[in-house]
């Protein structure tokens, strides 16, 4: 009997991850550029550790988001392109899981590596060895919910792409989770709990989760059909 | 067949059309009461309410600053609402209050972000301050602008309402979730004045002036959404017959 | 075996910008049968296709499958239709082989892939990966899911366009073949047919009457 519930969700991981490591290019873009504009900020403002260490919860954030709204235009724009959105549409799937299946692997390709780059960045900054593994936390977690709020604006873009209505778009709902991502570094660096703000963090990949594909289900047949 | 398909045609247009002609008979009392609340509630608030202990004078950008803020957060709730009546039932009509509702939140949290500046200076020291409630608003500012953005990417209207629907619906979850964390982020505004669950804390008579702003900006933005939503009928349905005739009676009347 | 009636169409109404695109559409199929839609260009077929695969709701009108309404068997209906359209849906990052594997029901053996890249030609294609192909070539690997599919349902939206005649056959054999064993097909095609008998619909574009 064919498992219409979970059926499609590891079906499109599974493609998914294989057409991220077979594009090996966009994979490392985004992480290159993580790295780069890091670099930028020691050169515009001042290369004093002690003031680099101040900034560096916000401008982790900051990064991270940046970089992961460079990758996620794309998300949907190649599916529309060959055919395969319609295909994955017109499946006998529930549709929210090929969806969640496709964005947990853009999470895997993207949001995963940011997370084990971030210790280098932590080290440019002289962020306090305590602060590394709940910035990592807050960074595994966060970029998720970041992958799926910016798939809705993927979806709802897939028209007329070019980067800057994504953008404006998806920056406002990413700012709760700006704020509670760089809270979590932070709280560690302050030597506070920095357990709280990421049960909030966790509550918003939950909430996430469960609305984001529901979006994303109109955005897309709407682009298909519009 | 053809007289079916005529009739169900006919029908989905009566919407709009009721709208019209209804909102003729109610503008014209509606833009008096608005009008007689706002001047009564300014010259109250401007001239005769007390000055306030610690702010002197200068508080009496609230009796603008309040109403605007209050009523962009309230009309952003109707332009979800509305996209979401327009999603679910396809009431054409719904998503064009939609339409109307956001240009007009826009500009009234504009409003909110000046006045708060100008209160801020005197206040403060200085224009702008990141509080908790000027940055909520500003990210208010933000998610309307990209509603209003949205619907140059789908060629068809059709489209581009429901995908500014959509926005608006994810928009209004965040809402709370974006309040509540920037909030949790820093306060450094004054604790809400006005709960509408208890008692305010501010002194009656100045709380009087601020009541009759806060309804007669209300009132304001059922007006202007009306006269919006109307100029968007008439763009929307020119092809209908109504709306032609509308043309050669005006045109006539010349 | 009596022909069991699997599609039933009733009145089919489609509208955009609140007039109906075309007449509606009423036609039953039954198994082993196939149904040519046929109009002019801007008629209407490929917004009747995308009908049909439930990916646009219609203003008006039923959808029976097996004699149910789509709307309660839609999981049923969905899996045991196959549907070629325009695109190709091949992905150009991964290889033939995978790309047809990816399009086959789950299962499908190699073997059985291989052998489908090999009737339509693309045998010494299998582990290349699709950017290297024409996209005359990924129409192929699109046409070779005919020879791995399991749905007993075919929606194919003009399948012989800009296919030389090794390639119509090709097509034409397939769709035989499902008939024989009893599966249904609706296409459209602007070339005529030489092997399959097929009843004809015309779809009308929806004129107003003033």
């Amino acid at each position: 009997m064919y498992n219409y519930l979970s059926a499609g969700f590891m079906a499109y991981l599974r493609r998914d991850l294989l057409l991220g490591i077979r594009n090996k290019s966009d994979l490392v873009k985004p992480l290159i550029f993580f790295l780069l504009v890091s670099a930028l900020v020691p050169l515009a403002i001042a290369p004093e550790a002690e003031r680099l260490s101040q900034l560096a919860p916000g401008i982790i954030w900051i990064f991270a988001v940046l970089a992961t709204l460079l990758s996620v235009e794309r998300l949907f724009s190649d599916d529309l392109q060959d055919g395969s959105l319609e295909q994955m549409l017109m499946s006998p799937n529930l549709l929210i899981m090929p969806i969640l299946g496709k964005i947990t692997a853009h999470w895997v390709v993207i949001g995963l590596p940011l997370t084990l780059l971030s210790p280098v960045i932590g080290v440019w900054f002289s962020l306090p060895t305590i602060a590394v593994m709940p910035m990592m936390l807050s960074l595994a977690i966060g970029t998720a919910v970041l992958s799926l709020i910016g798939a809705v604006g993927a979806a709802l873009t897939l028209p007329r792409q070019g980067g800057v209505l994504l953008a404006l778009l998806v920056m406002p709902l990413y700012m709760p989770v700006l704020i509670f991502g760089s809270a979590v570094i932070q709280s560690a660096v302050d030597g506070l709990d920095w357990t709280a703000p990421l049960a909030i963090l966790a509550a918003l990949l939950a909430i996430a989760v469960a609305l984001c594909p529901l979006a994303i289900n109109a955005g897309l047949r709407l682009a298909k059909n519009g | 067949m053809n007289l079916n398909v005529k009739w169900t045609w006919f029908h989905r247009l009566g919407s709009p059309r009721w709208f019209y002609q209804k909102t003729q008979r109610w503008l014209p009392w509606l833009s008096l009461l608005t009008l007689s609340l706002l001047i009564t509630g300014l010259v109250w608030g401007l001239a005769f309410a007390p000055e306030d202990a610690k702010q002197g004078n200068s508080f009496r950008i609230i009796y603008v600053h309040v109403p605007a803020s209050v009523v962009a957060l309230a009309g952003y709730y109707m332009m979800a609402i509305a996209g979401a009546v327009g999603l679910i039932w396809r009431i054409k009509l719904s998503y064009m209050l939609m339409r109307s509702a956001a240009p007009i939140g826009a500009a009234l949290t504009f409003i909110a972000l000046v006045t708060g500046a100008i209160w801020g200076k005197p206040t403060w020291g200085a224009y702008w301050v990141w509080d908790a409630r000027i940055t909520s608003m500003l990210i208010l500012l933000f998610l309307y602008l990209g509603v209003m953005a949205l619907r140059h990417t789908y060629s068809s209207s059709e489209a581009a309402d429901k995908a500014s629907a959509i926005l608006g619906l994810v928009g209004m979850v965040n809402v709370p979730i974006i309040y509540k964390s920037v909030d949790w982020w820093q306060t450094l505004h004054q604790p809400a004045t006005i709960k509408f669950t208890g008692a305010p804390s501010m002194h009656p008579d100045m709380f009087m002036p601020l009541l009759v702003m806060i309804i007669g900006f209300y009132a304001f933005y059922a007006v202007t959404l009306m006269l919006f939503t109307r100029a968007e009928i008439l763009r929307r349905e020119y092809r209908a017959s109504w709306v032609k005739q509308l043309v050669t009676n005006k045109t006539a009347e010349k | 075996m009596a022909a069991a009636n699997i599609l039933k169409i009733k009145s089919l109404a489609f509208e955009r910008n609140d007039a109906l695109l075309f007449e509606p559409v009423s036609f039953e199929l039954n198994s082993g049968e196939a149904l040519h839609v046929e109009g002019a260009n801007g008629a209407g077929k490929t917004t009747l296709f995308q009908l049909l695969i439930k990916m646009l709701e219609p203003c008006s009108g039923e959808l029976l499958f097996r004699g149910q309404p789509v709307s309660e068997c839609h999981f049923e209906y969905l899996s045991d239709i196959l549907f070629i359209g325009h695109q190709s849906a091949v992905k150009a990052a991964l290889t033939a082989s995978e790309n047809l594997s990816w399009m086959s029901p789950q299962g499908t053996s190699s073997e059985k892939i291989a052998a489908a890249l090999q009737s339509v030609g693309l045998e010494h294609y299998a582990n290349v990966p699709c950017y290297r192909l024409s996209a005359g070539q990924h129409r192929r690997v699109a046409l070779a899911r005919l020879m791995t599919t399991s749905a007993s349902l075919w929606y194919l939206d003009e399948p012989f366009a800009a296919l030389d005649k090794q390639g119509v056959d090709f097509i034409e054999g397939c769709m035989q073949n499902h008939l024989n064993r009893g599966g249904s097909i609706v296409f459209s095609s602007h070339q005529d047919l030489v092997k399959i008998a097929a009843r004809s619909y015309r779809l009308n574009p929806f004129r107003e009457v003033v």
